[in-house]
């Protein structure tokens, strides 16, 4: 990899210039010298051309959506359209104060209000809070609201909540970070969660189930209605993993078929960028009986005015965030479903299950799939047939994918599926790539035959070869050693 | 159809390689009665031409605090961003991109993660950072959750001079798992000490400070570490502004034990208070008890120079119920900002940005304070960029008479308190202005 940034700095190289001091006093009149820093911190000292032919040079050492394809399970690494980024640069959002009178933020709290109404529509919920961060940040929400839900209604004894073993890991980690007790029900050999299984781990103690719907091997949990029956017969509350809202859109919305609480990923279903791990957004969708425990303030319409609504304050479960959770990455989302409309968003949902039932067409007979019904936008196939025959595992086949210009698929999720791939092409891969990439996948369990060693080497044209993370660990580097 | 290349050909001759008749078909497994029967019922889908019209009406609706004169921080501020920051964070390498799971394709991202735990750590005279939280609110929380997990004790300290914004989320994440908060009073805006040493016992697992706090003042960092640190194991959790580590103390310097803050300042725009990130680091000694992704430097199979993601057990995805945070997707993009922000200001740039804020501040405070009822509110405590004023007239009158004049004078904190930001960006003209405009505001 390319020298760092510590690396090219020259003592008293400067990249940007302030206007002249206006006012000149010296610090040691300002603030007592006991507080005056002791040794300075040794940022870098470089010109403007040395940063940008840095991390230009950086930015060549990644794969990114503009590059190829994305096949990332429960990842919905959709195009993220250009509009939202030259809007959200390019208008006076970027210099808005959270604390400006909200006589003069109008503008922006219309576009949250109509933003909230919009996946309140989408999801069949009474009403949502942007609030949340992230994904995780959405469930901790969720669960915290079915916690105050709990207390409020002197439920003290509800201690745990049923969670599925094809979950994603912030599932369990947030229930935890709330204080409840985590129980894991196992799948049915449909892949789906065993009914008769639930009904011994429910009891009175239970406070919630959270789902993932279509779950992570892309299957919808058919029997929905029963679920929620369970929960609400002992007052437990449904949650929703919002990860895999893509398949639903237009579709089914999850308020309306027994499901009380949701959050949504904006930075996956509604195309917000990713940006190498974030910022993201999660906002949480309530029934009606939830709507008192959302977190302070969401957004209201009286008249033509809009504004921060503090009034559920005494019920609400408080502030997940330190204002009104990443408004700019609220705007692209808005802009994102306005220009799809009603029926756009459905022809999304639509395309992203077409697109995963093609693609595992036509890879069905080269690799193992445990599920082998149409699936909804994603679907798990395997490495095991690979393993089992050629001593080639699944992290030697996604390595290979990178040389091939792919990004690998999600592997070795969920946890239930040995040797997993996780692969959701999402609707916005077209008829050529899908089958470049099917492609891509058949040559490599043909060189899985002929010749493994290939596949252990791999990946090969890489800016590095596959890396060595045992050793991150064991000599554990975080920093640089600037000189 | 946006977005969506496959055309209707192309669709049916994917059903037909599928082999179905319709797309119905594959979604057989939905039961009929739970389908959207007649369309979801929203504005019609608008083109690119009347989205742009749409948000520059919406813009049109907002006066921004650039155009006004704004003297507003308490936790968001207005620094000068150079136009290089926006030219590297506006790359799609960078912000299409996903987690840098893979490694061996995602090195662009992990190599400047890397460096941005560097200037942190450099920053803040800490071993170790992550590569960031949320926002400085949660990244506190998240530090006295790690303390809990460090020393298996269940009280935390809190100043009554912290953020109360990040008090109401600090409660949000401590709650659960029976975190005793518990308040030190303030005296004259800064943290009690005769108080915090009656609090301090060997059953505080944490205690937080926040300098300059939320009032603006500086702590005695040093004389609350002594305190702290003569309890045995009890840790110090420091919540700085990363631009006054410029100039005031580096944590390190008092032995501060996590220290994190709210990171914006660092090349991020204010988007109405989001994104934001929380920076988050430590002394090695703790680094596995830690939230969130590190990268670590290390070798590719050739043995050339490589970065990874590093210390994986800690976390969700691995530990699931027993990780040390649910945190997953972070502020990466926000913290990319940052980096270059820090590159491109660097040494001196940074500390000159620290200077002028706080020269600029203190001669707001002093000339404000030549008008007749005005008058600092904390006179003895020192301050870096923010400070409180006591008024004539209550201080939402002023933000009321202010306001069809374009100017945002700060946040009213008390009945006659305000509280006022000043970071480099503001002229001199712009101040005197101001405090001609205050003169007039308070004694119409």
């Amino acid at each position: 990899m390319p020298k760092t940034i510590f690396e090219h700095s020259s003592e008293g190289r400067r990249g940007v210039r302030l206007p002249t001091r206006e006012i000149d006093t010296p610090l040691q009149d300002l603030i007592p010298a006991q507080y005056h820093r002791k040794h300075p911190a040794r940022l870098p000292e470089v010109s403007e051309m040395d940063v940008m032919r840095h991390y230009i040079k950086l930015s060549h050492c990644n794969y990114f959506i503009e590059k190829g394809m994305y096949p990332l399970g429960s990842c919905t690494m959709k195009y993220n359209p250009k509009i939202h980024e030259t809007l959200v640069h390019n208008s006076c959002f970027a210099n808005l104060h959270p604390y400006q009178p909200e006589s003069t933020l109008q503008g922006a709290l219309e576009l949250l209000y109509e933003l909230q109404e919009d996946l309140a529509e989408i999801s069949g919920m009474a009403k949502v809070s942007l609030q949340p961060a992230a994904g995780a940040q959405g469930e901790f929400t969720g669960i915290k609201i079915i916690s105050a839900y709990h207390k409020a209604k002197g439920n003290l004894h509800k201690t745990k909540v049923i969670i599925p073993d094809s979950a994603h890991g912030t599932n369990p980690a947030t229930c935890k970070l709330v204080g409840y007790d985590v129980v894991e029900l196992k799948s049915n050999s449909a892949g789906r969660c065993d009914i008769a299984r639930l009904r011994d781990l429910v009891d009175e103690n239970t406070a919630g189930f959270m789902l993932t719907n279509p779950n992570t091997l892309g299957l919808f949990e058919t029997q929905i209605e029963e679920i929620a029956e369970i929960m609400h017969s002992v007052d437990a509350l449904l949650y929703l993993d919002g990860a895999n809202l893509n398949a639903l859109l237009g579709i089914v919305q999850p308020g309306k078929i027994g499901f009380d609480i949701m959050h949504f990923n904006l930075h996956k279903t509604f195309s917000t960028p990713h940006g190498g791990g974030g910022p993201g957004a999660g906002p949480v969708g309530v029934v009606e009986k939830l709507v008192p425990y959302l977190p302070v303030p969401i957004i209201s319409k009286e008249q033509d005015n809009y504004l921060l609504d503090y009034a559920h304050e005494a019920t609400s479960i408080g502030k997940v965030h330190t204002f009104y959770g990443n408004f700019a990455v609220l705007v692209r989302a808005y802009i994102y479903i306005k220009m799809l409309g009603a029926e756009g968003l459905r022809r999304i949902s639509e395309n992203a299950i077409i697109n995963a039932n093609y693609l595992k067409t036509l890879l069905r007979n080269t690799y193992h799939i445990q599920h082998q019904e149409y699936c909804m936008h994603e679907f798990v196939a395997d490495g095991s047939k690979q393993k089992k025959e050629h001593g080639v595992n699944t992290m030697d086949i996604a390595k290979r994918l990178l040389d091939k210009g792919f990004h690998a698929p999600t592997v070795y999720f969920p946890l239930i599926i040995p040797e997993a791939m996780m692969i959701e092409p999402t609707e916005t891969e077209n008829l050529e790539s899908l089958n470049a990439f099917a492609q891509a996948m058949k040559e490599i369990a043909q060189e899985a035959k002929e010749n493994p060693e290939l596949l252990h080497e791999a990946p090969l044209s890489t800016p590095v070869r596959r890396v060595d993370d045992a050793r991150a660990v064991k000599e554990l580097d975080p920093i640089f050693k600037i000189k | 159809m946006p977005y969506i290349s496959n055309t209707d050909r192309d669709r049916r001759e994917m059903l037909a390689q599928i082999g179905v008749e319709n797309f119905d078909e594959l979604i057989q497994a939905i039961p009929a009665k739970f389908r959207v029967k007649d369309g979801l019922h929203m504005g019609k889908a608008l083109s690119e031409m009347e989205i742009t019209e749409k948000i520059k009406s919406q813009t049109c609706k907002n006066l921004c605090a650039q155009t006004a004169n704004s003297f507003l921080g308490a936790g968001v501020y207005d620094h000068f961003i150079p136009a290089a920051v926006d030219a590297i964070v506006s790359r799609p390498e960078f912000y299409s991109a996903y987690t840098p799971y893979q490694a061996e394709v995602s090195q662009g991202t992990l190599q400047y993660i890397y460096e941005y735990q560097t200037m942190i750590c450099e920053l803040t005279g800490m071993d170790i950072a992550n590569a960031s939280m949320y926002d400085g609110a949660s990244a506190i929380a998240e530090a006295i959750l790690m303390a809990v997990r460090s020393n298996k004790r269940q009280k935390a300290l809190l100043p009554a001079t912290l953020n109360p914004e990040y008090l109401r989320v600090i409660k949000a994440y401590t709650e659960g798992v029976g975190v005793e908060l518990i308040s030190i009073p303030a005296k004259d805006g800064l943290s009690d000490l005769d108080a915090l040493q009656k609090s301090l016992d060997d059953s505080v697992s944490s205690v937080v400070i926040q300098s300059p706090n939320f009032y603006g003042n500086i702590e005695d960092a040093q004389a609350i570490s002594e305190l702290v640190h003569h309890q045995q194991n009890c840790l110090l959790i420091a919540c700085v502004d990363p631009i006054s580590l410029a100039i005031l103390n580096a944590p390190s310097e008092y032995k501060a034990d996590i220290v994190v803050g709210e990171g914006q300042a660092l090349g991020n725009s204010m988007y109405m208070g989001g994104p934001l990130f929380g920076f988050f680091a430590t002394l090695l000694p703790m680094s596995r008890q830690m939230p969130g992704r590190i990268v670590g430097g290390t070798v590719d199979k050739e043995g050339k120079r490589a970065y990874a993601l590093t210390l994986q057990t800690r976390e969700q995805h691995i530990r699931r119920a027993k990780a040390t945070s649910n945190i997953c997707s972070n502020q990466s993009l926000c913290t990319l900002a940052a980096t270059v922000y820090m590159s491109l200001m660097g040494k001196e740039g940074l500390r000159e940005v620290a200077l002028q804020s706080t020269q600029k501040a203190h001669y707001l405070a002093a000339e404000l304070g030549k008008i007749k009822g005005i008058s600092l509110k904390y006179p003895q405590a020192a301050f870096f960029k923010e400070f409180v004023i006591n008024t004539p007239i209550p201080a939402q009158t002023i933000i009321t008479r202010m306001a069809p004049r374009n100017i945002y004078p700060g946040v009213a904190i008390g009945e006659d308190e305000l509280m006022l930001a000043v970071t480099e960006r503001k002229r001199k003209r712009e101040i005197d202005d101001f405090v001609k405009q205050m003169q007039e505001v308070c004694h119409a």
